[in-house]
């Protein structure tokens, strides 16, 4: 069957299942959109490309099958850049497809033309510059499987434009010719069983799970390697929803703004059993000084990952369900972990998260979390932006489902949360999904509320409001003698109106009696809603590892103490929106 | 420490790109890097001479696997293994008593003078790198005019008598199967 490169390329994307595109067309693309219509796609127009890698990032991670963006040639192809590596860095599968100026004008300078495919190297699993029309269907067919196999990650495909006109042979491919790509998936027996010894005469071990036991559904694997040997399951940022929060065996998640016990057992751990997870930075402190006396096991699809920031003792390269289904019934024996898992329980004691009263003078971020866990049962999926608001969503909700706590982990990119958090809702319509995002984050990526209108995307959106760029004023703060550079948002927009603007409902909350009234609307209305909590102004994030101290060093928070003297916030009067006036006994002030 | 990493590789526009992109993330100067056929069709091989920590270039070597078009990727440096680089000299010739005199260097080098003009030489050698740079030394101080050198290839040594087994680096016998698709 001859077809020209569009419908082939609708036909590839059909044939591998796909049912959401995020995507925004040009010049170039042009053929693309004239055909794919006619296919049983839903396609997202989004305000910006930048979020329409986002949302098939979201949607990626929540479906756990692959997210599809798409952008023209040059300035629609390096939009997606940011989405792109945010996806590459978080290991999400994603196909990026740009079209690219006509084949006879490449290397030219063409209007609108940029070598995205030599841009993307360095931030993709994969990428592709098609040259011919026949090869089309080969290369999506590869796209496809590298992105969902071994450690998925994102797969850019650029296409001239004439590539798409013209016309070849059809079929779709049935196998894919990859020598260079083999994961190892099954683990070795001997690596294996040499753990499971480990474990039987560990006295203190401690399970570090990461996103890789979501990503290959091994969360019941987990807890039955958990249950059977006794054994507490800390986890890194992205993989807590791998491992019920409610569970006995669960350990919080340690690092930099993670809890205190996490830090503490990891760092007083005989066994350290890292299971899909890749000791970054952020999670582990100073490498030097991380889990002193333990011995560490490393399980994970990714080779290179074992033994590239800490040393592995027994490293297991497989899949996190397939190596634990044959880890489990290896182990016979353990020690008894009760004195240990005492011991860990009495560190959560000692450094409980922090709580406040429900009278305070001002409304703190911790409450807010809070009050949402306790209004929506804690079912909600919840993605969370970049910063303090993101630590303390971590910190103050508790999941108990898989998938249901997203964010950007590694990229650490500001915006992440209102996009992702729409591709999240389309993947799993069933979910109240909240978007959590400071007010440095949301405005970075605020033009996708229009698409929460003109697609029915029914996201409920927390701003959390502190007038500052807060986790760097943070910093300012404690590492640079409080000198507060280029920190301060206050002023501008007024959130609330901004919202109506979009004709989106929008709430404001600055006490935290006016906490609940404003979730329960926004939880009732049917449709997106915003909410903006003006929080306290210099509230800090704790417990904190600072940047190159160990675990050890963790420094714990401090209890809440009630504030004297509120420092004013300072409000730029904008003359046709004045900012909303705010009770002069809910204005910031220092929270330690 | 200098490293002798051979990767062998599809042929395709974009893996060069990606594979010098390694190390230039991670800041390592390449001494050398020579790329070319093999005896399969469509796969290519390269040797590189990097200069680098043992972590560095074990790191460095699992990013490469990474590559989906790398196959295999082999660090010979602790392996004995034949290293050859070739080398084109120009070199200044005024006289008949210099041209005599450079064509004994170039017999005890084993080398070749593969082109002579009015005020020229130009001489072929081919060897380990030591081996190179000494009969550049030699030849200078005649005036060297203009030089190329390919850079290292290498291989590991076959089977020796007595040896349980040799290593061939970089085969890839078992490389080409076909996976199915679920």
């Amino acid at each position: 069957m001859r077809l020209n490169g569009s419908q082939i390329l609708s036909r590839c994307l059909q044939e591998e299942g796909v049912e959401v595109i995020f995507g925004l067309p040009g010049g170039t693309i042009m053929p693309l959109y004239d055909e794919m219509h006619k296919h049983p796609f839903r396609h997202v127009l989004v305000r910006h490309e930048q979020a329409a890698a986002h949302m098939a990032d979201g949607y990626s991670r929540v479906k756990r099958d692959v997210g599809v963006c798409m952008g023209t040639s040059g300035p629609g192809a390096t939009n997606l850049v940011t989405g792109i590596l945010n996806a590459h860095m978080d290991s999400a599968p994603l196909v990026a497809i740009t079209v690219n100026v006509l084949s006879s004008m490449i290397g030219a300078d063409a209007f609108q033309e940029a070598d995205i495919s030599g841009i993307t190297i360095p931030i993709t699993k994969q990428n592709y510059f098609v040259r011919s029309t026949k090869d089309l269907a080969r290369t999506i067919k590869e796209a496809f499987f590298i992105a969902r196999n071994g450690r998925p990650g994102p797969v850019h495909i650029d296409i001239p434009k004439d590539i798409l006109t013209l016309e070849a042979e059809f079929s779709y491919p049935t196998k894919v010719e990859l020598p260079g790509f083999q994961p190892n998936l099954e683990g070795s027996m001997v690596q294996i069983r040499k753990a499971a010894r480990l474990i039987e005469q560990a006295k203190r071990p401690v399970i570090l799970a990461g996103q890789g036991v979501l990503i290959s559904r091994g969360m019941d694997e987990l807890r039955a390697l958990a249950e059977k040997a006794n054994i507490p399951v800390i986890t890194t940022l992205l993989g807590i929803s791998g491992f019920p929060q409610s569970h006995p065996l669960s350990a919080g998640w340690p690092g930099m703004h993670g809890f205190v016990y996490s830090s503490y057992a990891i760092d007083q751990s005989d066994l350290l059993i890292g299971i899909g997870n890749r000791f970054d930075d952020r999670c582990c402190g100073r490498f030097s000084g991380f889990a002193p006396h333990a011995k560490i096991v490393h399980i994970d699809v990714d080779p290179a990952e074992i033994g590239k920031n800490v040393h592995t003792d027994v490293p297991i390269v497989g899949d996190v369900k397939r190596v634990l289904s044959k880890l489990v019934p290896e182990i016979r024996e353990c020690e008894s972990h009760d004195t240990w898992l005492q011991q860990i329980d009495n560190w959560k004691q000692q450094f409980p998260p922090k709580s406040y009263p429900d009278d305070t003078p001002e409304l703190f971020t911790p409450q807010v979390i809070q009050k949402l866990y306790q209004l929506t049962k804690g079912e909600a999926l919840i993605v969370a932006d970049v910063g303090q608001h993101q630590m303390f969503a971590a910190q103050h909700y508790r999941f108990d489902e898989p998938d249901m706590w997203q964010t950007s982990g590694g990229l650490g990119t500001m915006g992440f949360s209102l996009p992702a958090a729409m591709g999240a809702q389309l993947a799993r319509p069933d979910k109240q999904v909240w978007a959590i995002a400071g007010d440095g984050c949301f405005q970075m990526n605020l033009q996708e509320l229009a698409v929460c209108i003109t697609e029915n995307i029914p996201v409920k959106i927390a701003i959390i409001n502190n007038g500052y760029l807060g986790m760097v004023r943070q910093w300012q703060e404690l590492f640079w003698n409080r000198n507060y550079q280029h920190v301060d948002l206050s002023g501008p927009p007024d959130f609330v109106k901004l919202g109506q603007a979009y004709g989106i409902p929008a709430w404001r909350a600055s006490m935290p009696d006016e906490v609940e009234p404003a979730i329960r609307a926004a939880m009732a209305y049917p449709g997106a809603a915003i909410i903006e909590f003006r929080v306290s102004r210099e509230e800090n994030v704790f417990p904190m590892v600072p940047q190159g101290a160990s675990l050890a060093d963790v420094i714990p928070d401090v209890p809440y103490v009630p504030v004297v003297v509120p420092q004013p916030i300072p409000v730029v009067a904008v003359a046709s929106a004045p900012a909303a006036p705010v009770p002069a006994h809910a204005q910031g002030g220092a929270s330690r | 420490m200098k490293h002798t990493l051979v990767a062998a590789m599809d042929e395709s526009p974009a893996v060069l790109n990606r594979v010098v992109s390694l190390f230039r993330q991670r800041g390592f100067a390449i001494d050398s890097l020579t790329i070319g056929k093999t005896h399969e069709p469509g796969v290519m091989r390269l040797t590189i001479v990097v200069d680098g920590s043992k972590t560095a270039v074990e790191q460095v070597v699992k990013q490469l696997y990474k590559v989906i078009e790398v196959r295999k990727v082999s660090d010979l440096t602790d392996d004995k293994t034949v290293e050859r680089e070739l080398a084109m000299i120009k070199v200044t010739s005024k006289t008949a008593q210099l041209r005599s005199e450079i064509m004994q260097v170039v017999d005890i080098y084993r080398a070749r003078v593969v082109d002579v003009a009015m005020g020229s030489l130009t001489v072929e050698v081919t060897g380990p790198t030591d081996k190179i740079d000494s009969i550049v030394s030699l030849l200078k101080p005649y005036g060297i005019k203009e030089m190329v050198r390919t850079g290292t290839v290498a291989m590991a040594r076959g089977v020796m008598a007595g040896q349980e087994k040799g290593r061939e680096a970089l085969a890839t016998r078992d490389g080409g199967r076909l996976r199915e698709v679920s």
